[in-house]
């Protein structure tokens, strides 16, 4: 199979747009991901990721827009990239009743690996994701994380050139999400092109080359991480919670701080940035003076976290507590 | 040849992880013994009734044997979303589905034998066309696994599945032919008879065991191997309207 090597993306869609219905889950996305590159989707519940990796991987059809994968156009023909594709779902659907050693033979033959072949993968691979000593045992038997590792090896048994990764440590407990970021950071090493989906910014920003953010179905920005973070270097920026705000307020706390750039967010948050140091002091007097109680205020370093509510207008904490919502949580 | 490793190892897994399950082996041998039982036994025609039953109790047995199993090794895996692995596996997805087929045509094929065996000990079948009767059973399970394929694909729950199996299995018990011909049928249900496959499967199947078919075997043939083309294209098509959103 001929693949388009070299600087041209790997991945390549235009107004990629889905529907629901009433709901636009994704709403007239373009991007472009490039060989070997790490690329994160990064958005809260509902943002649309899971879609537009059904989209990208020929488990769902657009209404409109283009995907092209590999120089395949895939657009109208789910199946013509996916023996490049290898995809690890949200959600670890192996065969329950087969064990870990059978369901990666079963998921290599799909791809038409020889027998031979498959065995000697699978074991190579059970062994890379420290999971030899469950090899014989039934997947339904298998721990959160161990469910999830078994998945991404089924993901990657036919060594596809690019994958999909849906929110791969959602749900599994501290250890078990530290090592599965490493086994994806080596196969990223190894020369793997990555599509992660996540709403761990932390994780974002720890992995991936380049992120794209995702709301309501739309890319809102999507740069390299550097790149993300340059505007906030040497910036300063608190979050203020107050019991309450309106219009008024706004002008009059814009007025009082002339140097600062107010973002509201919502809920009663504001976003306060200067190129100066705030002093929280003067904002609390402030606060007091208008009769409003300051229920929170705390400095951000410039990370990722704060362009992602600079640019979303969604708090970083909301993310969290979907999170755990979710049943996720570090 | 990578298409067919992957035909033949779906086939497998199915087998290993469903039929040949203790569950489904005993279930494969009961059900048919227990059709078998009922229509030899108390029938009280005598030995010689043995004939004419036989092609019933085969075809019920087949029927039932295929149409539930389709529920699990699709409904189900699509359920437990499993099933989305089949579909993004590089192989197309009428291929993938006779994998996932085959084993209940098989299974039901097998089904067959279990009254043919017990036949043997009570009546005399050496008059019975074999070259005839094996290709009846092999299109009679074809065709019931394509209309369970067709129930499975158009329902999203298992226990719907099961249902919806019922709505066309049990009257085809009675006006397909299976145990009084659908000549004895009162003249407004003759119609609905011929729009049901099994007619056809049964009416070869009579004309195998013991030389008694209603039409010739030629229209028989066509008209089954119709229902199975449009039971399996009209289940791709839901499949694809369906299940990949
Ligand atoms: N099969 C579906 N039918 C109807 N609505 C759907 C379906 N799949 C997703 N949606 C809707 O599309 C939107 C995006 O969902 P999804 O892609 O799952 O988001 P994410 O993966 O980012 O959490 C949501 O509003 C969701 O309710
Ligand atoms: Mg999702």
């Amino acid at each position: 199979m001929s693949m388009t090597q070299g600087r041209s993306p790997f991945i390549e869609t235009a107004e990629l747009t889905k529907r629901f219905g009433a709901i636009t889950a994704v709403d007239n996305m373009s991007f472009k991901v490039d060989q070997g590159e790490f690329f994160g989707f990064l958005g809260p519940n509902g943002a649309g990721k899971t879609t537009t990796i059904n989209l990208l991987t020929g488990l769902a059809r657009p209404d409109s827009g283009t995907i092209r994968i590999a120089g395949f156009e895939c657009t109208n023909d789910t199946k013509a990239a996916q023996h490049l594709i290898g995809v690890v779902p949200d959600e670890s659907n192996l065969y329950p009743e087969l064990s870990g050693f059978d369901n990666l033979c079963f998921c290599a033959a799909l791809y038409g690996m020889p027998k031979k072949v498959r065995r000697t993968r699978a074991r190579e691979l059970l062994e890379v994701f420290g999971l030899s000593e469950a090899a014989d045992r039934k997947f339904a038997g298998y721990s959160k994380g161990m469910k999830r590792k078994l998945t991404i090896a089924a993901g990657i048994i036919h060594d596809p050139p690019v994958l999909f990764l849906d929110e791969p440590t959602t749900g599994i407990d501290v250890a078990g999400a530290r090592s599965i970021r490493q086994l994806i950071k080596d196969l990223h090493r190894a020369g793997t092109t990555i599509f992660l989906t996540t709403h761990y910014i932390e994780e974002a920003e720890r992995l991936c080359d380049r992120i794209a953010f995702i709301v309501r179905g739309r890319i809102v920005g999507a740069d390299t991480v550097e790149n993300l973070l340059r505007p906030a270097q040497g910036r300063h920026v608190m979050l203020a919670t107050v019991s309450r705000s309106d219009q008024l307020l706004r002008e009059k706390l814009a007025a009082a701080f002339p140097d600062c750039a107010l973002q509201d967010l919502s809920g009663g948050r504001f976003r306060i940035e200067s190129a100066e140091p705030i002093r929280i002091g003067m904002l609390v007097r402030f606060f007091e003076e208008h009769d409003v109680e300051l229920l929170e205020a705390r400095h951000i370093h410039p990370s990722l976290e704060d362009v992602f509510v600079r640019i979303t207008g969604i708090e970083a904490d909301l993310m969290k507590k979907e999170k755990e919502k979710t049943g996720g949580g570090t | 040849m990578k298409r067919w490793i992957a035909f033949w190892n779906i086939l497998l897994k199915d087998m290993r992880a469903y039929y040949l399950k203790p569950p489904n082996v005993s279930w494969g041998l009961i059900f048919p013994l227990a059709w078998t039982g009922m229509f030899f036994i108390k029938s009280g025609r005598g030995i010689e009734s043995v004939l004419s039953l036989l092609p019933g109790v085969i075809a019920i047995s087949i029927l039932f044997g295929t149409t539930s199993m389709l529920s699990v090794t699709v409904t189900f895996e699509k359920k437990g979303r499993s099933f989305d692995r089949l579909l993004l596996a590089p192989i197309p997805v009428w291929l993938l589905m006779l994998a996932k087929t085959a084993g209940a045509i098989l299974f039901g094929m097998a089904n067959a034998f279990v009254p043919v065996i017990l036949a043997l000990f009570l009546g005399d079948l050496s008059r019975v066309d074999w070259a005839l009767a094996l290709p009846a059973v092999l299109m009679i399970a074809v065709v019931s696994t394509f209309l369970g394929l067709f129930v499975a694909v158009s329902v999203s729950e298992v226990f719907e599945a099961q249902t919806f199996s019922n709505f066309f299995r049990f009257p085809m018990i009675f006006l397909c032919g299976l145990f009084f011909p659908v000549d004895a049928l009162p003249l407004f249900l003759r119609p609905l008879s011929y729009l049901l496959p099994l007619t056809y499967g049964v009416d070869i199947l009579h004309g195998a065991i013991y030389g008694r078919n209603m039409m010739s075997l030629g229209v028989d043939f066509l008209a089954i191997a119709i229902f199975c083309v449009a039971l399996f294209y009209f289940s791709l098509r839901n499949l694809y309207k369906k299940w990949i959103i």
